[in-house]
């Protein structure tokens, strides 16, 4: 089967001062896929999540979305660095939904919604209003369309970021554990745009704690400890029959 | 009442107090304090009447020409020098917590310079540039006598607005810390550039930090403005001091003087009101307050 590669890292490298966050990691992810990455904290899931939109510069390796190398240009064997405004464009076609939401308190959900459209796009605001509007009524939030979030729950301020990421339209999204900030019971209608969004056919990177939502949506996941990937492959698989003794040892402690 | 006094149940009326007339504490060391104060001010009012102040002259200088002119330039200047002074305050707060060392030393320098000498000592600096430059402009190109360009307007507006830019930029600059790392990163991730990031998102937050301290600092600019009186500037004060040279009313003059400015002083606090609401949209604790 040929996969239609959209995003590629390889041999990604990261320390901040002695500690090596991230050693090594490849991944391959396959357009229209869900991947979920799992691992104890510390293990370097978001470090890897935040170097492919380029928040964080790796120290070696490489990575590319689309076939396009981040945050470098390739003139025969140098790499040079790109510029602000480059990154900024490469971004674009990144979407990220944080775990502390991170929504802009000052702008409406709408406003929210419509900030990256207008202001980055240079969509006219009439059309950018009506997309956000149908992204509002996907992830169920029509009548909060002019709620500041500081009026929202922390369930509802993550739909809208997840409606925020939409908005560019972009080519895959990452989700840096996106229900580990919020209450109990707000945790499954985050979890259901989700799956809704999947189900759509978006790219899909989600680092997370939630096993059953890893089981039940993703294609593939992965599983890191300490900056390596101990162990990747489908997702029934990887959960229900792990070939490491270390991702076994894993699952069953977040089961219990 | 008497129909819960007359029931044999109720025998024992202890718990029945609800209906009780309250009498409210008496506050005597408030009442003392108050009249106390009282009497002092009747007494520093019945100092002025019988003081020797023309009060006529007070009421006739109220709205002559030339203090009204002079009210004009007092707020003239405290918004030209006020301009100045937040532009510089951003762009050397943004100077400041850039990555470039050496754009961040000159911020450190700047701040150091300005904010160490007295703000009366750089207007008099400015004023006498001449002294140690007679002409300024590019070599070649062009040149001009220094006194020409160095009014008492542009010294005023020079020496006010720089020495102000370098408080101000502390006050962009806590604005900036003020936002939460998360902001900066949501923005980058919807594709912002620096400048963009920082206009659209940043700094409309740090606003919310930042307007009760310029308010304060333009209150004080208003007042500061007077310096520009020792410069010859016919800003109020001033104007006011050549109509008392004449006619030697010099109190009457200065109380024509405080009345404006605490005029002017009423009309911002009441404008900076606003503005902090504005700024405060979508934030819990200024709309409970709203």
């Amino acid at each position: 089967m040929i996969k239609d590669i959209l995003i590629k890292a390889v041999d990604v490298t990261k320390n901040y001062g002695d500690f090596r966050a991230l050693d090594k990691v490849n991944m391959d992810v396959a357009r229209g896929e869900v991947s979920c990455i799992i691992g104890p904290s510390g293990s370097g899931k978001s470090t890897l999540l935040r170097c492919i939109n380029l928040l964080e510069r790796m120290d070696k390796g490489a990575i590319w979305v689309d076939d396009e190398l981040m945050g470098y240009r390739r003139e025969g064997n140098d790499l040079h660095e790109i510029s602000d405004a480059e990154i900024s464009r490469q971004r674009r076609r990144i979407g990220m939904v944080f775990q502390r939401f991170n929504l802009f308190p000052h702008k409406t959900a709408i406003e929210n919604i419509i900030e990256g459209p207008v202001h980055v796009l240079s969509e006219p605001v009439k059309e950018a209003r009506e997309r956000a509007l149908a992204l509002l009524e996907r992830v169920g939030l029509t009548e909060k369309a002019n709620h500041y979030p500081s009026e929202l729950s922390g369930g509802q301020q993550q739909r809208v970021a997840i409606a925020r990421a939409m908005g560019m339209q972009p080519d895959v999204i990452l989700f840096d554990e996106p229900t580990s900030a919020l209450d109990p019971e707000l945790v499954s209608e985050v979890l259901d745009v989700m799956k809704d969004l999947a189900a759509s056919g978006m790219t899909m990177i989600v680092v997370t704690h939630e096993l059953g939502f890893a089981r039940n949506v993703a294609n593939t996941v992965t599983f890191m400890e300490t900056g390596k990937v101990v162990e990747t492959g489908l997702a029934s698989e990887v959960l229900s029959a792990p070939k490491s003794a270390r991702t076994e040892e894993f699952i069953r402690a977040v089961h219990s | 009442m008497t129909a819960a006094t007359d029931s044999p149940a109720r025998a024992d009326d202890k718990y029945e107090i609800a209906h009780l007339k309250l009498v409210p504490k008496r506050h005597i060391g408030r009442m003392v304090a108050a009249a106390i104060v009282l009497l002092l001010l009747a007494g520093l009012a019945r100092a002025f009447s019988v003081g020797q102040i023309e009060w006529s002259y007070v009421r006739d200088f109220l709205f002559a020409p030339a203090i009204l002119d002079g009210l004009v330039n007092t707020l003239v200047m405290t918004a030209a020098a006020m301009s100045i002074g937040i532009v510089l305050g951003v762009v050397i707060a943004i100077m400041r917590i850039s990555g470039n060392p050496v754009l961040s030393s000159i911020a450190i320098g700047y701040v150091w310079v300005f904010r160490g000498a007295p703000a009366l000592l750089q207007l008099m600096l400015w004023f006498n540039l001449a002294l140690i430059f007679p002409t300024m402009g590019i070599p070649g190109l062009f040149e001009i006598r220094t006194v020409d360009i160095m009014t008492p307007f542009v010294a005023a507006m020079l020496g006010l607005g720089i020495s102000q830019g370098a408080y101000t930029s502390e006050v962009v600059r806590s604005g900036l810390l003020s936002v939460d790392s998360g902001q900066y990163e949501a923005a980058r991730t919807i594709g912002m550039t620096q400048m963009k990031m920082l206009r659209r998102i940043v700094l409309p937050q740090a606003m919310r930090v930042m307007v009760p301290p310029i308010g304060n600092e333009v209150i004080g600019m208003v007042k500061l403005t007077s310096l520009a009186s020792v410069i010859q500037y016919s800003e109020i004060l001033h104007n006011a001091q050549i109509i008392y040279f004449a006619n030697t009313r010099v109190l009457e003059l200065l109380l024509v003087a405080s009345f404006w400015y605490l005029a002017v002083v009423s009309v911002l606090s009441v404008g900076q009101h606003y503005i902090e609401r504005y700024f405060g949209r979508g934030s819990k604790s200024i709309r409970a307050s709203m």
